[in-house]
């Protein structure tokens, strides 16, 4: 008896419950590294950025007048969790949960993404309000190069994530909705490695060194 | 259809225990910080590795990256991936400091 492979890339692998959709999904999951990969690099360049500049207030408002931890702190703690309910989703259409569990974790998920966005938006307001705006000083142009544009992902995510709860609902559970929710998980995980990124050099390291 | 069970448990205490650990691991960060305060490079270093260790946590509860069964190939695109990506931060940071340095004479 031939075996279905089990684990044949890294992350997420549907396996041989869903045979026909593993294999399917394997050249585009790999793909779905790649593209991974460069936003990372293009993350990597951004972060390189912050760092040159942390230094290039020139006298205008720095980390320390602009930074507010307790948002930060439940900003993390909200996409660690968003993280944790997107895979109990993928896992629910995985195993082949009732529906009403798979749109429980959707929501969740969802819920959570657009409470981060929020509550990150009113941080860049109050930090606009104390002067704190891109155009002041290098190292302001560089935060705002690189927290909204993680910011922009976690929107696309949630996007992604309606697109996807309509095609759920269209189309059903087929392999290749399956796979598109597993690309998700992947892509949502990311953007908490980012974030992980983000909390130590952005806002740590800026409070620390700037 | 046990089986499946079994697996499904599995896999799912494997995210809980990722995110247990992330969670841990998030706490002591802004423990520290609220105790300790955010200014030395000691402190720094702390939260530093605290965050690596997240890091490490999350790829491999999270999105299941180990050294086992995995294709080669892949995990080669992400080893490849942060070698281009710490040249790029490392080299830009030096660069630019040593620039700083020899501008400002700081």
């Amino acid at each position: 008896m031939k075996r279905a492979p089990t684990h044949s890339y890294p992350g997420i692998n549907l396996g041989e419950r869903h045979a026909s959709a593993h294999k399917a999904s394997e050249v585009v999951t790999f793909g779905f590294w790649v593209f991974l990969m460069s936003d990372l690099v293009y993350f990597g360049l951004m972060f390189a950025t912050y760092i040159t500049m942390i230094d290039a207030q020139a006298g205008g408002p720095g980390p320390h007048e602009l930074f507010d931890l307790k948002s930060i702190f439940a900003q993390t703690l909200i996409l660690l969790t968003s993280s944790l309910t997107v895979g109990l989703a993928m896992l629910a259409l995985k195993y082949n949960l009732p529906r009403a569990r798979i749109v429980l974790w959707f929501g969740v998920t969802l819920a959570l993404g657009v409470s981060f966005l929020v509550l990150e938006m009113r941080d860049f307001l109050a930090m606009a309000e104390k002067g704190g705006i891109p155009q002041r000083s290098g190292f302001l142009s560089a935060y705002y190069g690189l927290v909204p544009l993680h910011g922009l992902h976690v929107a696309a995510g949630c996007l992604w994530l309606i697109v996807l709860g309509v095609q759920l609902r269209v189309m059903g559970m087929t392999d290749l909705v399956i796979s598109r929710v597993m690309r998700l998980a992947l892509f949502w995980h990311f953007l908490d490695l980012i974030w992980i990124g983000i909390i130590t050099i952005v806002y740590f390291g800026g409070l620390t060194y700037g | 259809m046990d089986k499946r069970t079994e697996m499904h448990r599995r896999e799912r205490r494997r995210y809980v225990i990722g995110y247990g650990g992330s969670l841990l691991l998030t706490l002591a960060v802004f423990a520290i910080a609220y105790h300790f305060g955010i200014e030395t490079t000691g402190v720094y270093l702390t939260i530093g590795l605290l965050g690596l260790a997240q890091l490490i946590v999350q790829l491999v509860y999270f999105l299941h990256i180990d050294r086992r069964r995995s294709s080669r190939e892949d995990l080669d695109l992400i080893l490849f991936s942060t070698l281009v990506l710490l040249i790029i931060i490392l080299g830009t940071v030096w660069i630019l400091g040593n620039l700083a340095i020899r501008m400002h004479g700081m």
